[in-house]
């Protein structure tokens, strides 16, 4: 176990290195000046000295190798630079919306392998029945519906069911509430793109559920176990699921790094202020050094993520660790 | 297709199709044995037929601004009602399917030739180029299909080019990652050492002897993509960072008027959404049975 860790790590390095240069020359490929065309975009008259503080802001002045290397180092030691748009550290504006785009993400995953691991199960022990037909269009229908579309409808399922019932259109609250300041209230403003995103999730998580476990069904030890008698839910609850949830850690884990790219519409319609409306602020006012920034950090998630999961992959199951 | 392609296509179950029966009795062979492949199928070809006949169909223009009739609740005039503009969301609706179905489809064909020609050259060059070239599609596989698009568009701004440029970048990795592990198979087949041995250039070996053998994951990956790839398209004009106005777009019919207008008029958001679910849904089923059709490994993928 300690051999395959540090081999994982040192694979994830390169494709760490990787990213951070492709992003670096991506935003290289913009035409023009980054500093001109930010202050153009605002249709004012550019003083040429503020370009040029800007330019030197950014330390677009300095040769190539070097600002890769401070874009680097600044990862490394969490100290990004400022914003292009409002000045601040950009450290400091991620920091403000990690955590609401987190529990967002988390309530997510939560609520996709809640309502994905049953429904797998079930559709796969009624294989080609009705319920299986039923399970498998709900899924592939989560997967055909854009999370920002679901978002507009449960509001709009809100305000009409909260008019009818209570005689008050009820809209989930907008202002952040932590969670360890009043749950209740944080839970109130967030389940809801959570169910948004998390939709899409479960029906990743379904219909891999689902296959996974119909090829464990079909193995030698689960003929035995039905051959000696035992009863079908303990056949598919003790043998067969435990076995059958390889895979399916592996899409949930790949599916919650994706997650931050859900959340960068799902954030939009419930007016959330999390990374993935950063993210899409930052585009719109052609913020390039924290665009560079959220990428990066997103990069790191996913490649992060893929570690740990792999790492559970090897514990729950010894033959990926020796091969 | 060459007469060598089919063969490593067709399967026992196309096999007993191609005998001397009418095209249409083998269709409905085809879509008894997969109804959900056959009905995605449908709704692909209505949209394709919406797309091309979208003059036809509608009376209404899909970009006249009418003050006079805005929020207009269906009607038989206007089928799905009108928007905040007093344009005919139908209209709208039907013409958003050309430009769904040319982002979508010149997305993914674009970028799984472009895909299928560096799967196979990594798979048949090996060593330290396949080495290398499979860090570099690691690299962008890091990046969520979302991420990455608004990353290109924010470099070279909105419109319908850009947006197609947006999504065919992240699919190339995704389909070369596929193609390659095929076409690793296909190398160690006798064949292509034989046509080393006759002397044949690289590109010869990799277009004409390895390149028809890798059409099934190539077809596949198409299909599955356009359904994505349409999703991405109404993801970034929804964002309004994609397709722009006026040109009719069903994401940017969500953006702006949609939710404020949501309660009065429920019919601006609910239409141009099930478009994109149908759509969508349609291709992904319709993609589902081409793969399980053409290879029934894949099916876990």
């Amino acid at each position: 176990m300690y051999k395959y860790t540090i081999k994982r790590i040192l694979l994830m390095v390169p494709t760490l290195i990787g990213a951070a240069i492709l992003i670096f020359c991506l935003m290289r490929l913009i035409p023009g000046d980054i500093c001109e065309l930010r202050m153009a975009g605002e249709g004012a008259w550019v003083d040429q000295s503020a370009i040029d503080t800007c330019r030197e802001n950014l330390g677009l002045n300095d040769s190539f190798m070097e600002q890769f290397g401070a874009f680097v180092w600044g990862f490394v030691i969490f100290d990004l630079g400022p914003s292009m748009w409002t000045g601040n550290p950009i450290t400091h504006e991620i920091g403000l919306r990690f955590q609401l785009s987190v529990e967002v993400a988390i309530l997510a995953t939560i609520t996709g392998v809640v309502i994905a691991i049953p429904l797998g199960t079930i559709s796969a022990i009624k294989q080609n029945t009705w319920i299986d037909y039923v399970v498998r269009s709900f899924s592939i229908a989560g997967i055909a519906m854009p999370s920002f579309w679901l978002g507009i409808i449960i509001i709009l399922g809100l305000l009409i069911t909260t008019q009818h019932w209570f005689g008050d259109p009820w809209m989930p609250p907008i202002e952040y509430t932590p969670i360890w300041v009043d749950p209740g209230q944080n839970l109130l403003q967030l389940i809801w793109p959570a169910m948004a995103t998390g939709y899409r999730y479960s029906a990743v998580a379904t219909r891999m559920t689902r296959s996974a476990l119909l090829e464990v069904l079909r193995e030698d030890y689960i003929r035995t176990a039905r051959a000696k008698g035992l009863i079908e839910k303990l056949i598919i609850n003790r043998h067969a699921l435990k076995n059958s949830m390889l895979p399916v850690v592996t899409i949930i884990g790949i599916e919650f790094a994706f997650l931050m790219g859900g959340l960068v519409v799902t954030e939009q319609v419930f007016n959330l202020n999390g990374l993935g409306k950063l993210f899409v602020e930052s585009v719109l006012n052609h913020d390039f050094a924290l665009t560079q920034a959220l990428v990066m950090l997103v990069a790191l998630i996913f490649v992060i993520t893929n570690f740990i999961v792999d790492l559970i992959y090897a514990m729950l199951d010894p033959r990926i660790r020796y091969s | 297709m060459s007469a060598s392609t089919e063969a490593s296509l067709v399967d026992t179950e196309l096999e007993e199709l191609s005998d001397q029966r009418s095209l249409t009795e083998k269709c409905k062979t085809l879509a008894r044995k997969n109804p959900l492949g056959a009905f995605g199928f449908a709704i692909a070809a209505l949209m394709v037929f919406a797309a091309v006949f979208a003059e036809v169909i509608t009376w209404h223009d899909p970009v006249d601004i009418a003050f006079e009739h805005m929020l207009v609740p269906p009607s038989l005039n206007f089928l799905l009602g009108t928007d905040q503009l007093g344009r005919d969301i139908f209209a709208r609706i039907v013409y958003g399917a050309r430009t769904a179905l040319l982002v979508g489809i010149t997305a993914s064909v674009i970028g799984a030739f472009i895909g299928l020609v560096l799967g196979v050259a990594s798979a048949y060059f090996g060593g330290t180029f396949d080495l290398l070239f499979q860090r570099v599609m690691d690299v962008f596989m890091a990046f969520p299909l979302i991420i990455l698009a608004l990353a290109i568009v924010s470099i070279f701004g909105g419109g319908i080019d850009k947006v197609i440029i947006a999504i065919t970048v992240p699919f190339i990795p995704r389909c070369a990652r596929v193609v390659r592990s095929n076409a690793l198979a296909i190398r160690e087949i006798p064949y292509v050492d034989a046509a080393r041995a006759m002397g044949f250039s690289h590109s010869r070996i990799i277009l004409r002897h390895m390149v028809p053998n890798v059409m099934a994951p190539f077809l596949i990956m198409i299909t599955a993509f356009v359904g994505q790839a349409i999703l991405t398209e109404a993801s970034l004009s929804y964002l309004g960072m994609g397709v722009q106005e006026p040109t009719p777009a069903w994401g940017l019919m969500l953006q702006g008027g949609a939710e404020e207008y949501a309660e009065s008029a429920p019919w601006v958001p609910i239409f141009p959404g099930l478009a994109i679910t149908l759509a969508v849904f349609g291709f992904n089923l319709f993609g589902d049975a081409v793969r399980d059709t053409l290879d029934p490994r894949l099916r876990s993928q």
